[in-house]
């Protein structure tokens, strides 16, 4: 892999680590499987996009961004909560009626940026190489979302966060408001997920309806992958597991498109993702029992 | 500090050693990425590789030709981006929006030559068709769909109403469904669409429409062309006909089809190609829009319908399907 490949991996590693971040808000935190990320993460893209060519600043069109996915959130919340709708159908509602609604945003369903303002452009315009500075401040942005996360999660309202998660009645009768933190999560998890998708489509100067097909696949599988790697019951570990879990996917798909050389055919890339992240969670489960076969003999 | 310097120094090396190992054995490398795998997308790369090969790019002794394809998934249309960058091709090619656009925002050094593209000015891929002013430019597929509209006129004379089936989440589809409207517009002939996110709704999105239309238009649009089977099907059982803006159509059933052989777009795309292996500069290579529009007809199709084709349809056509 070359150092343009490897650094570009990163960069989407690191935008997709802010997915994770809100699929491990949700799955592993609330206990609530949510696929709005799924409309979530394009509409981000949308909303970024259709705001920078309006010609609205990059910055405000990334928060206008993350807003808009946090009204995913919510009204996924609202369905479930409210409406009493089962929390995986509540979010595959919000996820299909997305795309309508992204496809209404932008007026078409795909808008290019090449040539627009992001926030990338005026650290590009004072002549840094382009994908360092991508790389850059993708990074800084990630860590502070990360921090950001650390934080509320150690704080008095992360506990009863994750309670909710944990033992939703306990939660119920200390006089927690369950309804409450259910909204509050799945904002706050789709407000990354439309972040993330703010990032993706200006650092790629393109916008698109179907960039939002399989995110929760991606998002999963990088929390899982993260924390089969690095498990441990810390918060700020999680946290970075799942950013590195989303990495390491990247890196995978990275490997597989340049396995042309066993014999595989581009038509494959799927399979050999597929495997290689199999492997992945298999290798430190092979490990422990090889540890404990060690042990007893 | 230290370490960066030595990165540099290595990656000087490298390519001083790559671009020399280059003027000694004279090997082109083009990269191809394509969005996703379908017939008319595949017959167009096809065309690209023979067209480089008739040129005397042959692929294996002076020419490196890879391929990659992102399996509808533009965030991995962009990692395979990443990548062929990082392999610093002589060349670039991105066949159909995203690919293009994702090679676009990569890049602003290698050419990169698009194609299979409907409009690349609303894909802001280049802002002056006859002089591209940054490292893209390319081949449009623009169908024509003035001609198909007419093409419906004379197959069905009172024509009143047409169907389409298409999906609403392709900026190709939607720019001809805008054409189409117009064409309609003006002559004051209803539009009924029906649209299907995946191929596999595209079967129940005709059979809602089919029974309140004339003929059905399967314009180039990736989710119908992977479902023209579905899509011929309702329509014989509804008894009417397809007719299609891609040639590819008329073998799974349609009774006409007006449109580009895709395997010509890839061999027009290879002109591009050859143009910057060559060393022209990118801004003397405008924009063109792809030529050649066949006219296939399938006699058997329109027999089964009842459908007597007119004789001067027939002399025109280019390829009859018996």
């Amino acid at each position: 892999m070359s150092l343009f490949a490897f650094l570009g991996t990163l960069e989407i590693g690191l935008i997709y680590g802010l997915v994770a971040l809100g699929v491990y808000l949700t799955f592993r935190i609330l206990d609530f499987p949510d696929l709005t990320v799924d409309g979530s993460f394009p509409m981000g893209g949308a909303v970024a996009a259709t705001a920078i060519v309006a010609g609205i600043n990059p910055w405000l069109a990334t928060i206008l961004a993350t807003l808009a996915g946090s009204c995913c959130g919510l009204i996924t919340a609202f369905l479930a909560v409210r409406c009493g709708i089962l929390h995986l159908l509540a979010s595959i509602l919000t996820m299909i009626a997305a795309f309508s609604i992204n496809i209404r945003i932008m007026g078409r369903p795909n808008m290019a940026l090449l040539g627009e303002p992001t926030i990338f452009t005026p650290f590009e315009s004072l002549g840094f190489n382009q994908l360092h500075v991508h790389l850059g401040i993708v990074f800084l942005l990630v860590l502070l979302s990360a921090v950001f996360i650390i934080r509320l999660l150690s704080s008095d309202f992360g506990l009863g966060l994750r309670a909710t998660g944990v033992n939703d009645r306990m939660v119920a009768a200390q006089g927690g408001n369950i309804g409450f933190y259910t909204y509050f999560g799945l904002a706050l998890s789709n407000g990354f997920v439309g972040f993330a998708g703010a990032l993706f489509a200006q650092s790629n100067s393109f916008a698109d309806v179907t960039s939002g097909v399989g995110t929760i696949v991606v998002g999963l599988a990088a929390v899982i992958l993260g924390q089969t790697l690095l498990s441990s019951s810390k918060i700020w570990v999680s946290v970075v597991a799942v950013i590195v879990g989303s990495i390491l996917y990247r890196l995978a798909v990275a490997f597989a498109l340049s396995s042309g050389m066993f014999g595989m055919q581009a038509s494959d890339l799927n399979l050999i993702t597929a495997v290689l992240v199999a492997i992945a969670l298999v290798i430190p489960k092979m490990k422990a029992k090889l540890r404990v076969k060690s042990l007893r003999f | 500090m230290k370490g960066l310097k030595g990165i540099t120094l290595f990656c000087v090396v490298m390519l001083l050693l790559m671009s020399a190992a280059n003027t000694f054995a004279q090997t082109y490398k083009v990269a191809v990425s394509q969005i996703v795998e379908h017939p008319a997308l595949d017959a167009t790369r096809q065309g690209l590789l023979d067209g480089l090969k008739a040129k005397g790019f042959e692929d294996g002794k002076n020419l490196e030709f890879t391929y990659q394809t992102a399996q509808g998934n533009p965030a991995i249309a962009v990692q395979i981006a990443k990548q062929f960058v990082g392999e610093k091709p002589d060349v670039l090619v991105g066949i159909a929006t995203p690919t293009a656009q994702a090679l676009a925002a990569s890049t602003r050094t290698i050419p990169v030559i698009f194609t299979a593209v409907t409009d690349p000015l609303s894909a802001k891929l280049v802002k002056n068709l006859t002089h591209p002013e940054g490292n893209v430019t390319g081949l449009s597929d623009l169908s024509p769909v003035a001609q198909h509209f007419d093409l419906m006129q004379e197959l069905v004379p009172d024509l009143k109403v047409i169907g389409v089936v298409y999906n609403p989440g392709e900026a190709n589809a939607v720019s001809q469904i805008e054409l189409l409207k117009k064409s309609a517009k003006a002559k004051n002939i209803q539009i009924v669409e029906a649209t299907a996110l995946k191929s596999s709704d595209v079967q129940g999105a005709a059979r809602i429409i089919a029974s309140k239309v004339q003929v059905m238009y399967a314009l180039v649009d990736n989710t119908i062309a992977t479902a023209i089977d579905a899509l011929v099907g309702v329509a014989n059982q509804a008894k009417i006909p397809v007719v299609g803006g891609s040639t590819s159509f008329v073998a799974s059933g349609a009774v006409a089809a007006l449109g580009f052989d895709y395997y010509q777009v890839g061999v027009q795309t290879a002109d591009y190609v050859e143009a910057v292996l060559q060393g022209k500069k990118i801004s003397e290579i405008p924009v063109s829009f792809a030529k050649g529009s066949d006219l296939f007809l399938n006699l058997k199709a329109a027999e089964a319908l009842g459908i007597s084709l007119p004789d001067a349809m027939v002399k025109r056509a280019t390829n009859l399907k018996k």
